[in-house]
């Protein structure tokens, strides 16, 4: 097949909708005054600002529009909702509870709470990803004030049931914080139904713009702002708003509404044809996080091929023209592997050769005919490449996916080789 | 901005020795082999090597990396071939660094991984002689 480019990276950002980047484009040169004014070219804005502010409400039917904050971006609106509640909160109580597979900025910042006299338990999760609702009950203690959980796994695409985790924090009088950020604009969110008291979320994963973020939070949830300066926001966030951006938001959200049904439609029928093609081709791969289906999100596959690792197949990707992520130690610059493979248990050698793809609304067939056309051929040059490929073949050691039940296991090897146990 | 296509993560030199790895494969009755660990991010090297006349003939390696890894190995058995033994032993990961225009600081260590295959092939191949020369 002939090279084509193809983005398969939707879950660290996506391209602006050309509505969106066609309505921002005024706000940058014509209608420039701040909100904050009062003259004409400030209530110009202020008008857009508020249409903007209605369209995201909507967009997760908030109570109130009222209950937005915008921010500079997802991680923002974490911090925001997590220190700052804890703020505002902590003469209730000093606990939080959190799973082990959050994303970083809902790790870190409750890790920097701990530092300042906060307790924080981590619910585990399954094989899967899935958090057990009971899990977070148990983990609940009378000093308990917010648990935290994400909508959706930013790496594995698990789904959680933060509908039942909710019950369980009404019934308790504890607030309830969804991190929506690789849930938003792939499917329904409505956190009166959910039963969330804080909410956040980032338009650019969604064909917004970046530098915008969202943060929901309802009445019951009280948060101490982190940002000081004038009174934009009611108080909660200073600074100039981000006008273009918001501007641009308000549109993404509009559209992400009018069209769910059909890009979810789309995006899970190209998952499915992914991934059926990538495990008729390629022997030795193993899916993390739950099947295609109702407990997946419908945009991401996150496999693991064994005996090859990641960052390799990653380069070989995008030589050919195909972007993707993984989540193998040699990519991150910690070189650790991703927190959340660690949570599931997934093997260390498994975990090296990990590759994240997530498609967007505007992937084809054939986009993904290329890459099922494209991988299998690097999986077997990597392979060929493989020391541990060819121990495997040799009986030395074993295959995690499909053991044959001769040689040790890598983590075993590896450790011999290495001197060291592998984390 | 340059073109989308006009970028990649690593140098040209970099990028060449890994998408063409050079030596690529094991050495056929090796004298020595090397395998060995990255303790940071579990990545294994193995080198093996043809040793004739007190000289390195063939030097090949197999790698379980990063790209930085597979460069690294690739460019070393390259630098190796024709260096004697004594000169070997004193091969150190700089000269892959340098020979390959630069890693960046957090990839240093797959050419240090590259240094210790290396030796670790070497040391193999004494070990091997030794029990002949105590014989002879
Ligand atoms: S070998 Fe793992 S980072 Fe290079």
């Amino acid at each position: 097949m002939d090279k084509r480019f193809v983005y398969l990276d939707h879950q660290a950002t996506t391209p602006v909708l050309e509505e969106a980047l066609q309505a921002m484009l005024p706000y940058f040169r014509e209608a420039y005054g701040s909100p904050s004014s009062l003259h004409r070219f400030g209530l110009q804005v202020r008008e857009g600002l508020k249409e903007a502010r209605e369209k995201i409400a909507r967009m997760i039917n908030a109570e109130s529009e009222e209950d937005l904050i915008f921010t500079s971006g997802g991680t923002e609106s974490s911090n925001l909702a997590i220190k700052g509640f804890a703020d505002a909160n902590h003469r209730k109580g000093n606990h939080l509870v959190i799973s082990a597979i959050e994303h970083p900025s809902v790790m870190n910042s409750v890790e920097y709470l701990t530092k300042h006299g906060f307790e924080v338990t981590q619910v585990p999760v399954d094989a899967v990803g899935r958090i057990n609702p009971e899990d977070v009950r148990a983990a609940i203690t009378d000093k308990t004030i917010l648990v935290a959980v994400h909508l959706v796994n930013h790496d594995i695409g698990t789904i959680q049931p933060v509908k039942e985790i909710a019950k369980i924090t009404a019934e308790k009088g504890i607030a309830l914080y969804a991190d929506a950020l690789a849930a938003a604009g792939w499917m329904p969110i409505d956190v009166q139904d959910l039963g969330v008291q804080l909410l956040s979320f980032s338009p650019h994963r969604f064909y917004g713009p970046k530098g915008i973020g969202v943060l929901y939070r309802n009445r019951k949830a009280r948060v101490t702002s982190h940002i000081h300066g004038g009174v934009q926001e009611n108080g909660r966030r200073a600074g100039t708003e981000n006008v273009p951006a918001i501007i641009g938001a308000g549109v993404a959200a509009e559209i992400a509404v009018r069209d769910l049904s059909k890009r979810v439609e789309h995006v899970a029928a190209l998952q499915k044809r992914l991934y059926e093609g990538l495990w008729k081709h390629i022997e030795y791969i193993k899916l993390n996080g739950p099947e295609p289906g109702p407990l997946r999100v419908c945009n991401t596959l996150n496999l693991s091929t064994e005996f090859i690792e990641g960052e390799g197949q990653l380069l070989l990707l995008d030589y050919q023209g195909i972007a993707v992520a993984s989540g193998s130690s040699c990519v991150s610059k910690s070189l650790k592997v991703s927190h959340v493979l660690s949570a599931i248990k997934l093997d260390h050698a498994l975990a090296q050769g990990n590759i994240i793809m997530s498609l967007g609304k505007d992937n084809t067939v054939e986009d993904v005919d290329y890459v099922l056309d494209t991988f299998p051929k690097i999986v077997h040059k990597l392979r060929n490449m493989s020391p541990m490929w060819k121990e495997f073949e040799e009986g030395v050691i074993d295959s995690v996916i499909k053991p044959t039940g001769r040689g040790k296991s890598f983590t075993e090897h590896a450790a011999a080789v290495s001197g060291k146990a592998a984390h | 901005m340059k073109e989308t296509k006009e970028y990649t993560l690593y140098n040209d030199t970099v990028m060449d020795h890994f998408l063409n790895p050079r030596n690529m494969g094991d050495v056929q009755e090796a004298d020595g082999v090397g395998e060995v660990g990255a303790a940071a991010c579990g990545d294994i090297m193995k080198i093996s090597l043809k040793i004739r006349d007190g000289k390195i003939e063939d030097a090949r390696f197999k790698t379980f990396g990063c790209g930085s890894a597979i460069a690294s190995s690739s460019m070393a058995t390259e630098l190796i071939k024709g260096r004697t033994l004594e000169e070997a032993k004193n091969f150190s990961n700089q000269e892959v660094v340098d020979a390959l225009g630069g890693l960046p600081p957090v990839k240093i260590h797959c050419s240090v991984l590259a240094e210790e295959a290396l030796k670790a092939a070497i040391e193999d191949y004494e070990a091997k002689q030794a029990p002949k020369t105590a014989a002879a």
